[in-house]
């Protein structure tokens, strides 16, 4: 029963493998869907090109219907799988300083190594930059601490917080992101594109 | 002839729906395998520890963020999955690259816009993106989806503060784009 790596069904170095696999599989795609270019990535802050929200909340809504199925299955014990920590300011500050990154180097992390990989230069030079801002921040760690660590809320999912089943909100989930495609294929229509 | 350059010139992409469910099963494998989503910037945190470990091992034995760091991820920082994990987008990336005959170097820009401002501007994304990625503990791959997809409620707090900031600072910028 999976996570195969946690329960001990595989080697630490079988999961390392299988991370570069993973990796292939992750890059191949997002350079396929044409996260590799920043006009295109920075076209769902303008409505011209919704190609991010599209495959961002497709992807995520099938792997939360996979793990629940998986779940459902006893394929996998979801109480092993990472849920990621809530730290409620760091989140916030650190979420409006990567959408102000976003907005003026048209890449996030991910993204910029897919779009270095095919020889983009200004991908290049964002990647460049992301390693002197994270230096940046360890370098002066005690000075943004104290915000990092405050208001720890633990592990909680968001259906707990709203008092919902995991069903439920999943359903939810689903129904929202259906609503926001038929906005975004609308959005597309209305403001025009260049070719890029 | 003109209808041929046109043709050549449109790069294809793959129908976004089904990029985004062959994302979502990319992200169910990772999860499936090590109990952990996808991430970027992980990545770049570990190589720069591993580095300053090598070449100043006094200053990672003194500074915090470093003590800190090493203390909770005993032995070798880039034995991590997702060094690995990125090494292997680097790969993907580039043979899509491959077989959509996309590789060339080039800046991409508006063309209302120069080369030099399309640069200046990236680098300067980079290292906002770069510092919000640390204090927000992961990026738009490590919080924002794969967060959400085991409903993590920080997950879902880092997308909307990374695209509501977004949209909210898009309208000072717009000319780099539209």
């Amino acid at each position: 029963m999976g996570p195969l790596a946690p329960n001990e069904i595989i080697t630490e170095n079988t999961n390392l493998f299988l991370a570069f696999i993973v990796g292939i599989g992750f890059g191949f795609i997002l350079e396929q869907a044409g996260f590799s270019s920043s006009r295109k990535l920075a076209g769902v802050f303008y409505g011209y090109d919704m190609v991010v929200l599209k495959v961002f909340f497709t992807g995520a809504i099938t792997a939360m219907l996979g793990l629940l199925f998986f779940s459902l299955f006893g394929w996998i014990d979801l109480d092993l799988v990472y849920v990621n920590e809530t730290y409620l300011y760091s989140a916030i500050v650190g979420g409006v300083i990567m959408g102000l990154g976003f907005i003026l180097g048209g890449f996030c992390p991910g993204t910029s190594f897919c779009g270095a990989a095919i020889g983009k230069i200004d991908a290049m030079l964002f990647v460049v930059g992301l390693f002197i801002g994270v230096l940046i921040f360890q370098e002066g760690y005690p000075l943004w601490e104290g915000l990092f660590k405050a208001e720890y809320m633990g592990t909680p999912r968001v259906s707990e917080s709203l008092g919902l089943s995991y069903g439920l909100f999943a359903l939810m989930l689903i129904v929202v992101a259906v609503g926001m495609f038929w906005v975004a294929e609308w959005a597309e229509k209305k403001f025009p594109r260049e070719e890029y | 002839m003109a209808e041929e350059t046109l043709q050549l010139r449109k790069t294809r992409y793959l129908n976004p729906y089904i990029a985004g469910v062959i994302l979502g099963l990319v992200l169910l494998a990772a999860n499936y395998f090590s109990g952990r989503g996808l991430g970027a910037s992980g990545a770049i945190k570990s190589t720069i520890v591993a580095t300053v470990k090598t070449i100043a091992p006094s200053h990672a034995n003194s500074a915090p963020f470093y003590k800190e760091e090493l203390e909770k991820h005993p032995g070798n920082p880039l034995n991590s999955w997702l060094v690995f994990q990125m090494l292997g987008v680097l790969v993907g990336g580039f043979l899509s690259g491959v077989i959509s005959r996309r590789l060339t170097f080039k800046v991409e820009h508006s063309p209302k816009i120069s080369s030099k401002r399309r640069l200046i501007f990236a680098t300067l994304g980079g290292i906002l993106f770069g510092f919000g990625s640390q204090l927000g503990r992961g990026c738009t791959s490590g919080s924002a989806l794969s967060g959400m997809a085991v409903l993590s409620l920080g997950g879902f707090i880092s997308m909307m503060a990374i695209f509501g900031s977004g949209f909210m600072f898009a309208y000072f910028f717009r000319k780099n784009w539209i």
